[in-house]
C-alpha cells in the first residue's frame, strides 16, 4: 500500500533560479508531517507544487497512488488536497462567510457543506463573531485562523499549512498550534509548514529539514528535537 | 450573527426589479409611441422632447446600454481589461448584415424572415440572428480568449486591442477578402431586413416599437448579469479577480472561468450588434472604431464596474452626451446668448474632464458595487479600521 502523499526527487525553478533541488517526502494517512528550514530553503515551493501551481521540472508526486503533478490546481483540490497559503490570501473584501463558501467551491452537497461551517465555526468561535464582516477588516490572527478555515471548507484528505503561525502573538500561535493538533483528531493529515520549530516538532510526527532546496536531514519529531545539529540550526537551544 | 450584511440587502433589492424595469419601461415606451405623436399634446412639449430625447437616442443609448452590460461582465465582474470590445460589435452587425439582408444576392434563402419570399439574399428570422450573432461572438471570444487569457493583465489589454483593430478593420476592408466581398468595404450593407415585433415589422421610422424591442433586449442582459453574478460562476469571477492564486487554490478552474467571462460578454456584443444594425438600419465599417471601445469602457468605469444599475446609467448618460444632450444644450446655448458655438466639438474634452474628476473623486462610478467601493478606498483606511475592533460594513 503507498503512502497518501509520495514526493520524489522534485525540481522547481522559477526561470533560470531553482528554488528547489532535491526534495522527497512522504506522508503517511493520519500524520502530522512539518517542513522546518530557514527563509529559501524551498518549502513553500515545495507546498506549491504539491497543490498544483508549480510545476516540478522533473521528479514526481503522487497521491494515493495517483500521478498528481503537472494536473492543473483545481483538480488537485478536487482529489482533496487544500492549501492555506503563505501569507493567507484571504479575500479581503468578501465576508468571512464568503470566504468559507469559496473554499467550498467545488462541493455541490449543500447539507455536507453548511455542516462543515459549523465544525469549523466551531473550532475557531471568533469567526462565527465576524461572519458577516469583510475580512480584510480582521486583525491578522483572526485573517489566519481564516485561511486556515477556509481550506479546511474544502472537506481535504490532505492539509497543507504554509506558515500558520506567521506573525501572530504568542497567545494566538497556541491557539492554532492546538487547533492543528485538533483538526488531525478530525481525521486530516497534515503537512505543516513552520518557522517556529519548537513549536512544529512538538505537535508533529516526522520532520524534515531543508536547506538551500534539499533535505538535510529527516526523522522522527522527538529524534529531530534530540538532534544536536537540529536544535543549534533552528530550536535555537 | 442577527447582522444582515450590504451584500445581502443587495441581492434582495435585485430579487424584485422586474416590476419596477417594466412599469418604467411601458412609461417611456407609452409617451415615445403614443403620447408624443398625439394630436392633443401641446407642440412645445413635443418640441421640446424631440430635441432633447427623441425616440431615437433613447435606442441608441439602449443598445449602448446593451453593451456595456457586456463589457461589465468582462471588466466588472471578472476584472479583464478589454480594449477591443468593438470587435464584438462589428462582428454582431456584420451577422445582421449577412443573413438578414440583400447582401449576398446570388443566394436565396428564407427562414420566418420578414420580407416577402422571392426576395434575393438571405432572410432569416431577427430572433435567430439575434441568436447567432450572440454565439458567433461568443466563439469568437473564446477564440481570441484561449491563447491570450493566460497573460497577466496588461498584456492581455494590448491583445484585446489588437483584435479591436484587426477586426474592424478587416470589415472596412472586406471588399475583396481573399477574393470574397464579405462587408462591402467601406459602403456598408445598406438595408436591413426590418425587425418583427411578433405582429408588426419594424421599418426605420418605427422608433416607439424598436424602444420596446431594445427595452426587452436590455431586460435579458441585465437578467442574465444578475442571474449569473448571483450563481456558482458569479462567485468564481469575483474570486480571480480579487485574487487569482488564491481562487484556484480553492479549486476555481482559472481558464475556463476566464473564458466564460469573454463568451458571456462577447455574446452581448453580439446582440448589441445586431440591435445596432436594426436600430440605424444598415452596418457601416467606419462606425466601429477603437473610439468605441474606449467611449464603452468609460461608461462602465463611469456607472460603476460590477454594478448591473450603475453600468446603465453610466451607458445612458455617456451616450446621450454624445449623441443628443450637447448638441442640443449648444443650440439653446447659442439661441439665447447669439453665440455660435460648436459645443459637439467639445464632447471629447468633456468626457475627458468628467473622467479626470472621477477618478478623483468617485473612483468606483455613480452607483457603485459595495467591494469595488471598498477596493478603490483601500489605502485611506487606516490602522483603527484593520485591527478588527470596528466592524467597517460600507455604507
Amino acid at each position: 500500500m503507498s503512502s497518501m502523499l509520495e514526493v520524489k526527487n522534485i525540481q522547481v525553478a522559477y526561470g533560470k533560479i531553482i528554488a528547489v533541488k532535491d526534495v522527497s517526502v512522504t506522508v503517511e494517512k493520519g500524520e502530522i508531517v512539518t517542513l522546518i528550514g530557514s527563509n529559501g530553503a524551498g518549502k513553500s515551493t515545495t507546498l506549491r507544487t504539491i497543490s498544483g501551481l508549480i510545476k516540478p521540472k522533473s521528479g514526481e508526486i503522487s497521491f494515493n497512488g495517483q500521478r498528481i503533478d503537472g494536473m492543473p490546481g483545481h483538480d488537485i483540490v478536487a482529489m482533496g488536497i487544500c492549501h492555506s497559503p503563505e501569507g493567507r490570501r484571504i479575500f479581503p473584501r468578501m465576508t468571512v462567510k464568503e470566504n468559507l463558501e469559496l473554499g467550498a467551491f467545488l462541493r455541490n452537497d449543500k447539507a455536507a457543506v453548511n455542516a462543515d461551517m459549523e465544525r469549523v465555526l466551531d473550532l475557531f468561535p471568533r469567526l462565527k463573531e465576524r461572519i458577516d464582516q469583510r475580512a480584510g477588516t480582521m486583525s491578522g490572527g483572526e485573517q489566519q485562523m481564516l485561511a486556515v478555515s477556509r481550506a479546511l471548507m474544502g472537506d481535504p484528505k490532505l492539509l497543507l499549512l504554509d506558515e500558520p503561525s506567521m506573525g501572530l502573538a504568542p497567545v494566538l500561535v497556541e491557539l492554532i498550534f492546538e487547533t492543528i493538533v485538533k483538526i488531525r483528531q478530525q481525521g486530516v493529515t497534515i503537512l505543516l509548514i513552520e518557522q517556529n520549530a519548537t513549536a512544529a516538532l512538538e505537535v508533529a510526527d516526522r520532520a524534515y529539514v531543508l536547506e538551500s532546496g534539499k533535505v538535510k536531514i529527516s526523522g522522527s519529531a522527538k529524534e529531530l528535537s534530540a538532534d544536536d545539529k537540529v536544535t543549534k540550526a533552528y530550536l535555537g537551544h | 450573527m442577527a447582522k444582515v450584511s450590504v451584500a445581502n440587502n443587495v441581492s434582495k433589492s435585485n430579487r424584485n426589479w422586474i416590476r419596477g424595469y417594466t412599469i418604467a419601461g411601458f412609461f417611456l415606451f407609452i409617451t415615445y409611441q403614443f403620447l408624443l405623436p398625439w394630436d392633443g399634446l401641446p407642440s412645445g412639449i413635443y418640441q421640446t422632447v424631440n430635441q432633447w430625447m427623441p425616440p431615437s437616442a433613447v435606442n441608441e443609448s439602449l443598445v449602448y446600454v446593451i453593451m456595456a452590460l457586456g463589457l461589465n461582465i468582462v471588466v466588472g465582474y471578472a476584472g479583464l481589461l478589454d480594449l477591443g470590445y468593438v470587435a464584438f460589435w462589428a462582428i454582431g452587425g456584420y451577422c445582421a448584415g449577412w443573413f438578414m439582408s440583400e447582401f449576398f444576392y446570388f443566394l436565396n434563402i428564407h427562414f420566418f424572415g420578414s420580407v416577402p419570399a422571392g426576395t434575393p439574399g438571405i432572410h432569416i428570422n431577427f430572433w435567430m440572428v439575434l441568436i447567432i450573432g450572440g454565439f458567433v461572438c461568443a466563439l469568437f471570444g473564446v477564440l481570441i480568449g484561449a491563447p491570450t487569457l493566460r497573460l497577466k493583465s496588461d498584456y492581455l489589454a494590448l491583445v484585446t486591442l489588437g483584435f479591436g483593430e484587426i477586426i474592424p478593420q478587416v470589415f472596412f476592408n472586406g471588399e475583396n477578402f481573399f477574393g470574397f466581398n464579405i462587408s462591402n468595404g467601406t459602403k456598408g450593407i445598406v438595408v436591413v431586413d426590418p425587425s418583427p415585433a411578433g405582429f408588426k415589422n419594424l421599418g426605420p421610422f418605427d422608433a416607439g416599437w424598436k424602444l420596446l424591442l431594445f427595452l426587452f433586449l436590455t431586460a435579458v442582459m441585465v437578467f442574465i448579469s444578475l442571474r449569473l453574478r448571483r450563481g456558482r460562476l458569479g462567485r468564481a469571477w469575483l474570486a480571480v479577480r480579487e485574487d487569482e492564486l488564491a481562487a484556484s487554490m480553492m479549486g476555481v478552474p482559472l481558464m475556463r472561468t476566464k473564458l466564460a467571462a469573454y463568451a458571456v460578454g462577447a455574446f452581448a456584443g453580439g446582440l448589441g450588434g445586431v440591435a445596432f444594425a436594426t436600430h440605424v438600419n444598415g452596418v457601416y465599417a467606419e462606425r466601429f472604431n477603437f473610439a468605441i471601445s474606449i467611449f464603452l469602457l468609460a461608461m462602465v468605469v463611469l456607472g460603476g464596474m460590477g454594478n448591473v444599475w450603475g453600468v446603465i446609467l453610466g451607458a445612458f448618460v455617456l451616450s446621450w452626451v454624445n449623441g443628443n444632450g450637447l448638441s442640443a444644450f449648444g443650440r439653446v446655448y447659442n439661441d439665447s446668448f447669439g453665440t455660435s458655438i460648436d459645443f459637439t466639438s467639445f464632447t471629447f474634452l468633456l468626457f475627458g474632464l468628467v473622467l479626470i474628476f472621477m477618478m478623483l473623486f468617485k473612483r468606483e462610478g455613480l452607483i457603485p458595487e459595495s467591494r469595488m467601493k471598498l477596493l478603490m478606498h483601500e489605502g485611506e483606511l487606516d490602522d483603527a479600521d484593520s485591527d478588527g475592533k470596528k466592524q467597517k460594513a460600507g455604507k
